[in-house]
């Protein structure tokens, strides 16, 4: 599984061989607060990418892009608080501070992919970090999309402030979050499990006027 | 027929009213009828209704006053269930809809006859300021009585005491410019900056947006005013960069162009939200706005004039008349007398006659008056007394006549004979104050113009002001100031600037207004009928006169001994005029008295609003562990660890009852002694350290030696700040040479990432080393008891041996076909095992260990056991053993104090400082009751004389007590001065019930002293 | 509600994403052995509370997490500058003195701490690092 007597870091497959039931941090959230269907009204569509893999890469900007070009086909995004995506939307890199990124790739590649990095990446100063059972990723679509955002966070949701491609940490209702803007329609939010539930009721009554409605 | 006796002062034309829809509502308990369109104060005023409240201290009938937020009388409560109730409406900023039910704030038993009544009229005159507290102080016990009967007659307005149903919420704006105002300068503004593409916010508090273009006599282009204003709404509303916020109150001016608007979405509908599409939006709205610029165009409120009676109902600005008459076709009277200082006020008489009533007299301050409208007044015959006031109204519950004489205003003496006017209502103008209020917010202290006789605002960098907002109150200079004020914030901006065209006006000749606050009278002033400065704090001129002759200089000392401009008023009407008075008896200048700091709100914000969604169930953050759902269906109890909702404990049914705590912990606490127990603590907070430098960081910021720590091995670690008092504690494992994680208290977590992030970012840049937290990503399940092994055994592929796997070793391997990390640390003293994975498949590990349990009898534990476990142990909880204000030794524990490591670490150098070496320190010790049956109170002061006179020497308090069930007694942890020196020695913890517990002071481990439980 | 320019984010962001740290270009003794109670007391407990510019130290909890230095005007709120961790203020107290004086701003310390110090103290915490 991993050889951590033998090297610096403790590099760890968390994944289960076998198949095992898993949950993700809105388990319990559809369990007691339900999942609003989509209909005809609604002006909100909510839907969850869960089980992606997530990881945090710490270290400098020049050797980590160089690695990640090497390994995923694209590099680190150049400006503070925007995300650089793969040509099919399926993986990003998210600007979080000068010293690290957010990469969210489809659930399964994360293991490998930190081997290939920490490969490529040899001696340089770096740390790599899966987290990927600590956060969940929602999308949120619609044309209240932005009214519903502009009730729960005080950072500005406008596009001329806001536009494709960017993406910061900021405060959301009471909690914290991640919100991106991956495409013109569409803005995703990535949650910490355990305020998952919390922000997901939030968005439910803040979106009850807009018919918010949640895919399964 | 009908129509016209039901709304006896509404005029068969004109107003914006809706005529065709008829609206019905009461107030105190009668029915009336009013027009789509009234606020309830114009409605009241058609249906001939004078008394709309009683005084607040001197239950004096009151009537209606202003047309706007500046109304300080018709103070209405709202509601026609106990859920709708609302206080403290102002009438006047109140749209009417079908079946709205109000009653007077004030009043006791009724409005019309009140009993406190007789207080203000036989004691009137012996009612100074401060007069109850003088008067109901002795003696002091009984003021509660007093106060009792004195606050259902006074006071304001109540509290619902049902749910509210409607719901509220907030919205999160920015914008380049906020202008706030829609009168003839801010729609000029904004239309201006819109042009320009400039995003706009722009926010007006009343019903319709327009200002005093809706109810002017001046043409614009050519045409009603109110037609300039609909057209430039539609163009700003046909605009993608500008937000129209009508029936949106500018509340707050806070730090940085932060502006707080509410808007009241549904109130103008009825008393609880409608449903739109089968849900009920939100009643109200806070807008947090941050601007870019924000222009003030706020407008002006006019000053009334202060006279003897002038708080009759009856006595009215005189630009409400205007408004009443022109907007809502609404004459709240039949003959008029008009007391002016100024031009602009002679609007009212000119609109009074127009609507056909009577105009008696214009009585106007100004020895030759000759302004264009003064001519106009002259010209349709009505008389005009000139140099003269009205000194005085005369009358009951309403006006029913006004003493009119010349006056000399500079030395503040009546000149000539009084004559009585008949009249019904009397009007009066003392000019214009400019609406300051949110520039005051800024900070910002206003500065006195002596041309506009009025304060203007000073502005700090990024806020304008523009038309009667800084006292330009001319309709066409108004509006160029708009444009103007506007192309300034634009470029500050560094935006282009779109001119408009500004619209014909025609000019209009004014004379000069003179200064005129309070009128003379033939009586002095603290004999001379009642003068009312503050209508709405029940504020006279006599009483400012008498709080300067009591000493009182300061304008703010003014304020708070006669309580002007207190409250909900916030001196929107009477603060001039007090600071002229108190000007004039001091022999100061206005300007050398100054003004008193206005502060938010503005008006009265409901709490609704402010809390906006973060209320019930959203009122904070639930924290949640993956096994939630878990601990819900197996009947948990749950305690608050800071956002976090952890299991306390899980009461079981015995016998069809349900478990007390006491019976639960009792029965937990032994299944993790004799059997196995389980406890989710996945709510530690968990930080992965990474980077060649992260061995010496840890040596720096734990008080112990961290360079030798083996790969798969796991250190107890104590952090000090650089005080060297206790901060956090926890394990750290080395998982590779340079990768670690760190464990830290449930509720330290946020603040020791920072921590360690500040004490690398600022202090040590040069240590390659990283900090993410994992707190989310790992969930923890501590597996502990004697069959520990056994049971864990079960399910994974690692080595449990006690030799392969030793007590502080981690290893990895698979649990429950999971792979996990597992420690062997105790925080119970037993055998103990703590289990990570990845949380996404805690539940099923979890789930896996209960199928494989019932045999060892694994008993699910929550916080409360674990405090009696650790605690039994003398293991301690950072932030409740200690508070800030103890060291490692104080706690004894030095093992974990390495004090020959070469660089000095956080915490070391305080330890050597005389304070801290003090042997008389609070220490931590164990405290064994006298008698086993006694659990100390947590907090319970310590004394070593229970003999001693009160106050006695407090030496200390205990920290931790439980009811231990192994041992069949309570124990608990106490720090106590000089307590290592004092082992077996008795001390004492007075009771507030009188009792007073004996205890023993002992060790801090009550349980297996040489941890052989934990180690086999 | 503050209006903060991290300079890390290079935006403006709002106060809620913030936390205030105190004063800043407080310098840890480099040998902390070597100072006597006093120049130790004086640099744990010791700090300016100044009319007018006073340096503080601010982090983005909310945000990049990083720890930055502000320099506001305590009597107007207003904020001048915001700098990244060892770099030096380009607003200070003593430069608005010499110069473009500001109306009611008291001359403070630029940063280091003086109230309650003694000169040797002060003298062993300046002049460090940034």
């Amino acid at each position: 599984m991993s050889d951590s007597t033998a090297t610096r870091a403790n590099v760890y497959d968390v994944r289960p061989k076998t198949e095992v039931p898993a949950e993700s941090p809105l388990a319990w959230s559809y369990h007691t607060s339900g999942r609003p269907s989509v209909s005809q009204k609604s002006r909100v569509v909510l839907r969850e990418r869960a089980m992606a893999g997530h990881m945090i890469l710490r270290g400098g900007a020049i050797v980590l892009d160089e690695a990640v070009r090497g390994v995923l086909g694209f590099g680190l995004p150049a400006r503070p608080n925007t995300l650089s995506l793969s040509d099919d939307g399926a993986r990003s890199i998210q600007w979080l501070s000068p010293d690290e990124w957010l990469v969210i790739v489809p659930g399964g590649e994360e293991f490998t992919l930190e081997r290939q990095l920490r490969e490529a990446l040899g001696d340089a100063h770096y740390a790599i970090v899966n987290v990927s059972g600590g956060q969940t990723l929602l999308e949120l679509e619609g044309d209240k999309a932005r009214e519903l955002l502009m009730k729960s966070t005080p950072y500005d949701v406008h596009p001329d402030a806001f536009p494709v491609g960017k993406g910061v940490t900021t405060v959301f209702a009471k909690a914290n979050l991640i919100l991106r803007r991956p495409t013109e329609t569409r803005w995703e939010l990535v949650l910490r499990r355990s305020f998952a539930d919390y922000c997901y009721r939030w968005l439910l009554d803040a979106g009850a006027e807009y018919a918010i409605g949640v895919e399964k | 027929m009908s129509k016209s006796l039901k709304q006896p002062n509404r005029l068969k034309e004109g107003g914006r009213i809706d005529r065709s829809r008829k609206l019905s509502f009461t107030f105190n308990g009668q029915r009336y009828q009013g027009h789509a369109g009234d606020t309830l104060a114009s409605a009241l005023l058609a249906n001939g209704v004078d008394i709309v409240n009683r005084s607040f201290k001197y239950s004096r009938p009151r009537g209606i006053v202003a047309a706007g937020a500046e109304e300080p009388n018709a103070l209405i409560q709202l509601g026609s269930t106990e859920a709708a109730q609302v206080p403290n409406v102002r009438a006047t900023q109140q749209a009417l809809f079908d079946g709205l039910v109000a009653r007077s704030t004030n009043g006791w038993p009724n409005v019309q006859h009140d009993l406190m009544g007789w207080v203000g009229k036989v004691g009137g005159r012996f009612m100074p300021p401060g007069f109850y507290y003088k008067t109901f102080m002795a003696p002091a016990s009984m003021w509660m009585t007093y106060e009792k009967y004195i606050r259902k007659s006074a006071g304001l307005g109540r509290s619902p005491m049902e749910r509210d149903p409607d719901s509220y919420d907030h919205l999160n704006q920015h914008c380049d410019l906020l202008v706030i105002g829609a009168g003839p300068a801010g729609l000029a503004a904004a239309l201006t900056a819109a042009r320009s593409g400039a995003r706009v916010i722009l926010a007006d508090e009343q019903e319709e947006m327009g200002g005093s273009l809706l109810d002017s006599r001046e043409l614009v282009d050519n045409q009603p005013a109110a037609q300039w204003a609909e057209r430039v709404l539609k163009e700003l509303a046909g605009l993608d960069n500008v937000t129209l916020l009508a029936r949106t109150t500018a509340n707050g001016y806070h730090d940085h162009h932060f502006v707080t608007l509410h808007e009241r979405r549904t109130e103008h509908l009825g008393e609880t939200a409608p449903l739109v599409n089968g849900h009920r939006p939100s009643r109200s709205r806070m807008h947090r706005v941050r601007a870019g610029q924000v222009l003030l165009a706020t407008g002006a409120h006019e000053r009334p004039l202060v006279y003897g009676n002038n708080d009759l109902p009856g006595n009215l600005l005189a630009g409400a008349v205007s408004t009443y008459i022109r907007r809502y076709g609404v004459v709240p009277g039949h003959k008029l007398v008009l007391s002016t200082s100024n031009d602009y006020a002679y609007r009212a008489a000119l609109d009074w006659l127009d609507a056909g009533r009577e105009v008696v007299a214009i009585v106007d301050a100004r020895p030759a008056p000759n302004g264009e409208w003064v001519e106009q007044a002259r010209a349709r015959g009505i008389r005009i007394i000139e140099g003269a006031a009205v000194l005085e109204a005369k009358g009951a519950s309403r006006v029913n006549g006004a003493r009119v004489a010349t006056i000399d205003a500079g030395a503040f003496k009546v000149t000539g004979q009084a004559e009585t006017l008949d009249c019904d209502t009397i009007a009066s103008s003392g000019g214009y104050s400019p609406v300051i209020h949110l520039a005051s917010h800024t900070g910002a202290r206003p500065t006195w113009n002596e041309e506009i006789l009025g304060f203007v605002p000073s502005l700090v960098k990024g806020v304008h002001a523009a038309g009667s907002a800084r006292g330009i109150h001319d309709l066409a200079a108004g509006m160029a100031d708009g444009v103007a004020m506007a192309a300034q914030a634009l470029e500050a901006l560094n935006r282009p600037v779109q001119a408009i065209e500004l619209p014909q006006v025609e000019a209009r000749r004014e004379g000069a207004a003179c200064a005129l606050y309070q009128i003379p009278h033939e009586k002095p002033t603290l004999r001379a009928p009642k003068q009312f400065v503050d209508l709405q704090n029940d504020v006279t001129a006599a009483g400012i006169e008498l709080a300067t002759r009591e000493g009182f200089e300061s304008i703010e000392h003014v304020k708070r001994y006669t309580a002007m401009g207190f409250g909900t008023d916030q001196g929107k009407l009477g603060n001039i005029n007090g600071m002229a008075i108190a000007a004039r008896c001091l022999n100061r200048s206005i300007p050398e008295v100054g003004t008193t700091v206005f502060r938010p709100n503005y008006t009265p914000v409901t709490f609704g609003a402010i809390v906006g969604r973060h209320c019930r169930e959203l009122f904070d953050p639930e924290r949640y562990t993956a096994l939630h759902q878990w601990h819900v269906e197996n009947g948990a109890e749950f305690e608050d660890v800071g956002q976090w909702k952890r299991p306390w404990y899980f009461p079981q049914t015995v016998n069809g009852k349900k478990e007390s705590m006491h019976e639960a912990v009792a029965r937990e606490c032994l299944a993790v002694r004799e059997k196995v127990g389980i406890l989710d603590a996945s709510t530690l907070g968990k930080i992965d350290i990474q980077g060649p430098d992260a061995r010496e960081f840890l040596n720096r910021v734990y008080t112990n030696k961290w360079l030798k720590l083996e790969v798969g091995r796991v250190r107890y670690g104590l952090m000090c700040k650089d005080d060297g008092m206790l901060m956090d504690d926890g394990t750290t494992s080395c998982l590779g040479e340079n990768h670690f994680l760190m464990t830290t208290t449930t509720g330290g977590a946020a603040g020791v990432l920072e921590w360690l992030e500040l004490w690398h970012q600022t202090e040590w840049p040069e240590l390659d080393v990283t900090f993410t937290s994992v707190t989310d990503h790992w969930a923890t399940m501590t597996v502990t008891g004697p069959e520990a092994r056994k049971l864990l055994a079960e399910i994974t592929d690692i080595d449990l041996d006690r030799s392969a796997f030793k007590f502080m070793d981690w290893r990895e391997g698979n649990v429950a076909g999971v792979p996990a990390r597992v420690f062997r640390i105790s925080f119970t003293g037993e055998l103990a095992y703590e289990i990570n994975v990845q949380a996404n498949y805690a539940m099923h590990v979890w789930k896996t260990l209960f199928e494989h349990g019932d045999k060892y009898g694994l008993t699910p534990y929550g916080t409360e056991t674990m405090h009696v476990l650790r605690a039994e142990k003398g293991f301690i909880i950072a932030g409740q053993d200690s508070d800030g204000s103890v060291t490692p030794e104080d706690l004894g524990m030095q093992w974990a104090v390495g004090y020959d490591k070469p660089y000095s670490w956080i915490g070391k150098r305080a330890l050597s400082r005389s304070d801290t070496r003090r042997t008389d320190r609070k220490q931590l010790v164990g405290l064994k009751p006298k008698d086993p049956t006694v659990v100390l109170e947590e907090g319970a002061q310590i004394v070593f004389d229970p003999d001693h006179a009160i106050p006695m020497p407090m030496v200390g308090h205990v920290t931790s007590s439980y009811y231990s069930p192994t041992l069949g007694s309570g124990f608990a942890l106490a720090v106590v001065k000089g307590g290592h020196q004092r082992m077996g020695e008795t001390v004492y913890l007075p009771m507030a019930d009188g009792k007073t517990h004996a205890a023993e002071i002992v060790g801090t481990i009550f349980y297996d002293p040489k941890g052989e439980r934990q180690n086999v | 509600m503050f209006h903060i320019y991290c300079p890390y984010c290079e935006e403006l962001r709002e106060e809620e994403e913030f936390h205030p740290k105190g004063e800043a270009h407080i310098v840890r003794p480099k040998d902390p052995e070597a100072c006597t109670d006093e120049e130790w007391g004086d640099y744990l407990f010791f700090r300016d509370n100044p009319r007018g510019i006073h340096h503080e130290l601010w982090v983005h909890a909310v945000g990049c997490r990083k720890f930055f230095n502000v320099t506001r005007n305590t009597v107007t709120y207003e904020i001048l500058e915001t700098y990244k961790i060892g770099e030096r203020p380009t607003v200070t107290a003593e430069h608005l003195a010499g110069g473009d004086k500001q109306g009611n701003v008291q001359v403070a310390s630029g940063g280091q701490q003086t109230v309650g110090a003694s000169g040797a103290a002060v003298a062993s915490v300046k002049g460090e690092r940034a």
